[in-house]
C-alpha cells in the first residue's frame, strides 16, 4: 500500500528547503521501490520545525524536522515511512506541545489537507458554511456576524457584522465583496499561510459575504510579494468555478458570484481600505476622506464590504458551527480567536491560533521558547510598523483589543516581532518614520511632511547636541500627527516612535529618570 | 519605442481593457512580459484607458513594484522589514552590497543583477529573507547567503 508522505509547499518551507526535499524523497522512494504518494501541504505552523516531513501511519500522522535533503536517505534507512525513529523524529504532530493547547478554528484544515483539493475541503467541514447560508435570511445572517462578536481581524477590529448589514441596508445596482490580503505589517503571515494553506476557506468566506448582502462581485487584492499565495488562490479560483461554487449559480442557489484575484504593486498603504479601493479602480492609492464608508460606497462607489483574510477566513466556521460557539471563545469584547505570529528573534517562531485572554507571556515562553539568540528578550513590536513596542514590565498583558489599547498598545493583525537586547530602540524609532516617510501617501501633511521631519529629529537627538529641546519637539511633532493625519499610518508612526522613547530612553541617550521626573 | 514592443504591449491592452480597473493589472501584465513598464508605453495606455499621460505616470511612479527601466538578469530582493531588521538585515544588507558591488535600487555592471530593498515577504518565522527571481529564500546565515549569490554568477 502507498505510504502518504506529507512535504508543505508552503513559501516559508520552501524557503527553507522543502523544494530539494521533496525531490529527495521522491527520488530516494522510486530508487528503493517503496509506494509513496507525496501531498504537499501547508504549513502546521512550526516554522522553526520546516520543512516539517510527515507520514501517515496507523498511529497517526509522525513528523520530521527540520529535514535537509541529505537527510532524507538517512530517513528511509531509519523506516521513517513506518514512523520509525531519527534523531529529527518529533512524534505525533497533533500530540507536539505547541499544538496540543491551541484553538484552531482559522487554521483547522491548514498544514493538515491538500490545499487544492475541493474534495479533502469538503470532507474536512468546508462549504457547510456556505449552504447554512445559503439557507438562511440575509438579516437572519447578518445578525449572526454581529452576534458572533467577530471583528475586523486586519488590525482596526471593526464588528465585521456591523459592515454586512451596511452593505445589506444599503440599496444599489451592484454590490462588491473585497478582500484585504495587503498583509504588509512586517511579522505577520497568517494571511499568507491561509491563502496557501487553505484558500477555499477563504472563497468559501467571501461567497457567503456576497450571498448575505446581495454583492456579486468579489475581489481580492493581493500584495505583490506573495506569488506562492497568488497561484493557490488563482487554481482554488477555478476549480471553485468548476465545480459550481462560484458563478452564476452558486452551490445550486440560483445566486450568482464572482471572484478575481487582483494583484498589489508595492505599496504599504494600499492595505488601508480607502487607498486599496482607489488601487482597485486603478488608480494611485491615494487615501480617501471618510464619510462616506466603503460600506455605504465603496468600489467604483458602489456599497462594498472589505474585511481582511483572517476575517473572511472565519466566517465559515462560524456559519457551520452556529454564532453562539464562536463567540463561546474569547474574553470582554475580544470573541473567538486570534491567529497569532511568533515571529523576528524567537526560538520557535510560528503560527499559533488562541482565544483572546492568553498571554504575551505565555506567547513569548510556554510556545516561543525565548529568543533565538539566547539573549533575554528586550521588547516586542506588536501590530506591524505601526504598532507600540511594549516592554517586558507588560508582558502579562493579555491578548485583547480593549487591554492592549489601555496601554497605548494595539493587537493589529497579531503579529509579534521579538528584539532580544542587542536592538538600539533609537534606530527601530528612526526607522518607524523612515519607513512612513516611504510608504505615505501624501494627501495629508502631518503624515508627508512629519514623517521626514521625525527621522531628521530623531537624527539630531541621536546626535545630542541639544536633546531637551529635540525631545520636545519629537513629542509635539507626534502629537500633531496622531490628532492630524488622515488614516492610520501617519495617525499611528507616532506608537513605535513614543513607546521606545518611553520605555528605553537610555537608547536615546537620555536619562532613565526623565520620565518618572516629568510625570 | 520599436513596434515589437509597441505590439506586445498593444495585446495586454486588447487582453485587459474590458477589466474595470483595467490600469494596474495592464501594468503588471506588461512588467510580467517585458520585465519593466516603458515610458513610452504611458501614451499608448492613456489612450487605450482614455486617461491623460500624467494619470497614468502617476500610477506607474507610485508603486515601488513597477520599474521604468529593464532588470538586471535576476532581481534580487533583501527583507528591511522589522523582523528581519531583528534577525540580522542589515548584516545581510551589508553582506550584498559589498559582495555585488551595488546599493538598493541599483544593477551590477555586467547586468547579472539588480538589487532592491523589500518590506516583509511574509517569512518573518524565517528571518532574514530574501527574494530571488519569486523564489523566497530564509534563514539566511552568512554561508547560505553566500552560496545564494554565488548562484547568480556576477563578473568579479
Amino acid at each position: 500500500m502507498s505510504v502518504r508522505v506529507f512535504v508543505p509547499r508552503d513559501s516559508s518551507a520552501l524557503a527553507v528547503g522543502a523544494e530539494a526535499v521533496a525531490l529527495a524523497i521522491a527520488a530516494e522512494a522510486a530508487k528503493r521501490g517503496e509506494g509513496i504518494t507525496l501531498v504537499r501541504n501547508g504549513s502546521r505552523g512550526l516554522l522553526w520545525l520546516e520543512p516539517l516531513v510527515e507520514v501517515e501511519t496507523a498511529a497517526g500522522r509522525i513528523g520530521y524536522g527540520p529535514v535537509a535533503a541529505t537527510d532524507v536517505a538517512g530517513l528511509f534507512d531509519a523506516g521513517f515511512l513506518r514512523g520509525g525513529a531519527h534523531g529529527l523524529c518529533i512524534g505525533k504532530v497533533d500530540d507536539h506541545p505547541y499544538l496540543v493547547k491551541q484553538e484552531r478554528l482559522c487554521f483547522a484544515r491548514v498544514g493538515v489537507t491538500d490545499p487544492l483539493s475541493f474534495d479533502e475541503y469538503r470532507q474536512n467541514g468546508g462549504w457547510r458554511g456556505l449552504e447554512n447560508a445559503i439557507a438562511m435570511k440575509p438579516s437572519e445572517a447578518v445578525a449572526g456576524v454581529i452576534d458572533s462578536g467577530l471583528r475586523g481581524r486586519g488590525g482596526a477590529a471593526f464588528p465585521a457584522g456591523i459592515k454586512w448589514k451596511t452593505v445589506l441596508e444599503t440599496a444599489a445596482d451592484r454590490k462588491y465583496v473585497v478582500c484585504n490580503a495587503d498583509e504588509g505589517d512586517s511579522g505577520t503571515f497568517s494571511d499568507r499561510m491561509t491563502m496557501e494553506g487553505d484558500p477555499f476557506v477563504l472563497i468559501e468566506g467571501m461567497t457567503i459575504a456576497g450571498i448575505v448582502t446581495g454583492a456579486t462581485q468579489g475581489y481580492i487584492y493581493l500584495r505583490s510579494e506573495y506569488p506562492h499565495a497568488e497561484r493557490a488562490l488563482l487554481a482554488a479560483i477555478d476549480t471553485a468555478y468548476d465545480r459550481g461554487m462560484l458563478g452564476p449559480d452558486v452551490a445550486g442557489s440560483g445566486r450568482a458570484f464572482d471572484l478575481e484575484v487582483r494583484r498589489g504593486a508595492g505599496a504599504y498603504i494600499c492595505g488601508e481600505e480607502t487607498s486599496l479601493l482607489e488601487s482597485l479602480e486603478g488608480k494611485r492609492g491615494m487615501v480617501r476622506f471618510k464619510p462616506p464608508v466603503p460600506a455605504v460606497s465603496g468600489l467604483f462607489g458602489k456599497p462594498t464590504v472589505v474585511n481582511n483574510v483572517i476575517t473572511f477566513a472565519s466566517i465559515p466556521i462560524i456559519f457551520d458551527r452556529g454564532f453562539a460557539f464562536y463567540k463561546d471563545f474569547g474574553m470582554g469584547r475580544s470573541r473567538g480567536t486570534l491567529p497569532i505570529q511568533l515571529t523576528g528573534n524567537i526560538r520557535h517562531g510560528g503560527l499559533v491560533e488562541k482565544a483572546f485572554g492568553v498571554t504575551l507571556r505565555e506567547l513569548l515562553y510556554d510556545y516561543g521558547g525565548g529568543s533565538a539568540s539566547g539573549r533575554s528578550i528586550r521588547t516586542v513590536q506588536i501590530g506591524g510598523p505601526l504598532g507600540a513596542y511594549v516592554p517586558e514590565s507588560q508582558f502579562d498583558l493579555p491578548l485583547d483589543y480593549e487591554a492592549f489599547a489601555a496601554v497605548g498598545a494595539m493587537v493589529g493583525h497579531g503579529g509579534i516581532v521579538v528584539f532580544d537586547d542587542t536592538v538600539d530602540m533609537a534606530k527601530m524609532a528612526r526607522y518607524a518614520m523612515e519607513f512612513c516617510a516611504l510608504e505615505s501617501c501624501g494627501k495629508c501633511t502631518p503624515c508627508r511632511i512629519g514623517s521626514t521631519r521625525g527621522v531628521e529629529t530623531i537624527d539630531k537627538i541621536i546626535a545630542g547636541r541639544d536633546r531637551g529641546t529635540d525631545v520636545a519637539l519629537l513629542e509635539s511633532l507626534c502629537d500633531t500627527m496622531l490628532n492630524g493625519s488622515l488614516c492610520a499610518l501617519g495617525g499611528m508612526t507616532p506608537f513605535p516612535v513614543l513607546s521606545a522613547l518611553k520605555y528605553f530612553p537610555e537608547d536615546f541617550g537620555l536619562d532613565r529618570d526623565r520620565l518618572a521626573r516629568a510625570a | 519605442m520599436d513596434p515589437e514592443t509597441s505590439q506586445r504591449i498593444e495585446v495586454v491592452v486588447e487582453r485587459l481593457q474590458h477589466l474595470p480597473g483595467a490600469l494596474l493589472p495592464m501594468l503588471h501584465a506588461i512588467q510580467d512580459d517585458l520585465g519593466y513598464v516603458p515610458p513610452e508605453a504611458v501614451a499608448q495606455l492613456a489612450k487605450a484607458l482614455n486617461l491623460s499621460r500624467a494619470e497614468v505616470h502617476g500610477v506607474v511612479t507610485f508603486y515601488h513594484h513597477f520599474r521604468t527601466e529593464p532588470p538586471a538578469r535576476h532581481v534580487l530582493q533583501i527583507c528591511r522589514a522589522e523582523a528581519c531588521q531583528s534577525m540580522g538585515a542589515e548584516r545581510v544588507a551589508t553582506q550584498v552590497r559589498e559582495r555585488l558591488g551595488v546599493d538598493f535600487h541599483e544593477s551590477t555592471a555586467d547586468g547579472a543583477v539588480t538589487l532592491e530593498p523589500v518590506y516583509c515577504l511574509g517569512q518573518c518565522a524565517c528571518a532574514p529573507a530574501a527574494m530571488l527571481d519569486g523564489e523566497v529564500h530564509g534563514r539566511l546565515t552568512a554561508e547560505r547567503l553566500e552560496a545564494l549569490l554565488a548562484t547568480l554568477k556576477v563578473s568579479p
